[in-house]
């Protein structure tokens, strides 16, 4: 059973097992709803889960610590993004790892990564598979403002910021690659299950 | 038909938002005042939620290019050609609703211009047309009584005993850095009693979030829609308005429900 935590009288906190957890009961509760849920935001480890009033948020919060989820259909979907590695944030990172800058670019561009979640803005994409050497705390405070296309590391993770905007992952450096098109059907290019690569250019 | 002859700092076209899109990475955007969006729109006989202009501080100036009725507030102006309408200086965030409704192109359901996600029709420049759509209904302002009421958040856990009284009783004073995206608070010092990073969690408007510099951010209707610091309070959804028209440098306080 999962713990719920408090988040004002009308939404709750559930806390999953790992980012598979909290995608599954995502998608499990977008394909069979449960009364009163407005909406529910996958977190990396959580799931929010917003409801129409708080006495629907009291039955809700009982149902979704149980409910099982859904394993995220496997995607054969795989995208190559070509980087340009000159961001200000390479030379932190390496320091950090204790190798040259050159190894990071080798050991990012290794990586064959997996979307875990979308969300943080449209388009954005928390991708883990990230080499751990290279794993990073975000910055004690954020830039007001990220280049569209910065490819960053977060913690444990890696993605690409689709839009300018702020942002407190350390940046490696840019793709032109578009992450956000409203033309589409589906937005967000990346999805759930996709697999990442990173190309130096 | 309108065209802006002048405006202040920010024009925006807003309406109810786009609820529903989190895990699109999509906030909900949107009135940051709901009831100052439904006073003007109750005065021309819209419904509460019809695309109406948020005006931040005054400044703006519309010419009427046809007949049309307009609400500045509850305060209603009955147009004709070559008229003007100007919207002066008032609460920090001003409405203006059109009989009908203002028409333009939606994105994801909304013509909502969300500041952070840079969805959504652009801020109004001067030469631009407003066009009046065609909207019938009824809208009640939601009456309200000034509180911001204030919930424990998620992770009141990860601060000193106290913190949440802390933050309920303290005055607080509004960062010139505040927006659509948050109204950042300056006041005493919320500390945390772990610095372990948190994996990324949903956020909604209205989350009190505390950075490593233990002053709080509270979300606003252009949040992003996850976020790594602890959340330690939630303000409740229909009191954000009450923020939204804190100007910077005024005292906010908050009402504990615990």
């Amino acid at each position: 059973m999962r713990a719920v935590r408090p988040y004002g009288p009308v939404a709750f906190l559930l806390e999953c097992a790992d980012s598979d957890d909290a995608v599954g009961l995502h998608l499990a509760l977008r394909a069979a709803p449960v009364d009163g849920v407005v909406q529910t935001v996958p977190g990396a480890v959580s799931l929010l889960v917003e409801c129409v009033s708080h006495e629907a948020m009291l039955s809700a919060s009982r149902a979704c610590a149980r409910l099982k989820g859904v394993r995220p259909e496997a995607s054969s979907r795989e995208h190559v993004l070509d980087v340009r590695y000159d961001g200000p944030d390479l030379e932190t990172v390496a320091q950090r790892a204790g190798i040259p800058v050159a190894e990071v670019v080798e050991r990012h561009t290794a990586a064959t990564c997996t979307v875990a979640l979308t969300g943080f803005a449209p388009g954005f994409a928390y991708l883990r598979g990230l080499d751990p050497v290279l794993a990073t705390p975000r910055l004690a405070s954020p830039r007001p403002s990220v280049p569209a296309g910065s490819v960053a590391i977060g913690g444990p993770w890696t993605g690409v910021y689709p839009r300018r905007g702020p942002g407190g992952w350390n940046l490696l450096g840019t793709t032109s690659a578009a992450l956000w098109d409203l033309s589409r059907e589906t937005p967000a290019v990346l999805q759930v299950g996709d697999t990442v690569r990173f190309r130096a250019v | 038909m309108l065209r802006v002859e002048a405006t202040g700092p920010l024009v925006l076209l807003q309406d109810g938002g786009r609820p529903g899109l989190a895990h699109l990475g999509v906030g909900r955007s949107g009135a940051a005042d709901p009831r100052g969006l439904a006073q003007a729109n109750a005065a021309v006989g819209n419904p509460w939620d019809a695309t109406g202009l948020e005006v931040l501080v005054g400044g703006l100036v519309l010419r009427a290019l046809a007949q049309c009725v307009v609400a500045v507030g509850p305060v209603v102006h009955e147009l004709r050609v070559d008229d003007i309408v100007t919207v002066g200086p008032g609460a920090l965030r001003q409405y203006v609703a059109v009989a009908g409704g203002i028409d333009a192109e939606p994105v994801l359901g909304s013509r909502s211009r969300d500041t952070l996600a840079d969805l959504g029709p652009l801020p109004l420049a001067v030469g631009d047309v407003v066009r009046c759509g065609s909207l019938r209904g009824t809208a009640a302002p939601p009456s309200h009584d000034g509180l911001v009421r204030l919930h424990p958040g998620p992770r009141a856990d990860h601060f000193h005993p106290g913190t949440l009284d802390l933050l309920a009783t303290a005055g607080w004073t509004v960062s010139p850095t505040s927006d659509r995206t948050a109204v950042r608070l300056t006041g005493p010092l919320l500390v945390r009693r772990t610095t372990v990073e948190l994996p990324p969690e949903g956020l909604l408007p209205g989350a009190v979030q505390v950075p490593p510099d233990g002053q709080p951010i509270v979300f606003g209707v252009d949040h992003p829609v996850t976020g790594g610091y602890p959340v330690v309070a939630v303000v409740e959804h229909g009191d954000l308005g009450v923020l939204a028209q804190a100007a910077p440098g005024s005292t906010v306080q908050f009402t504990a429900t615990w």
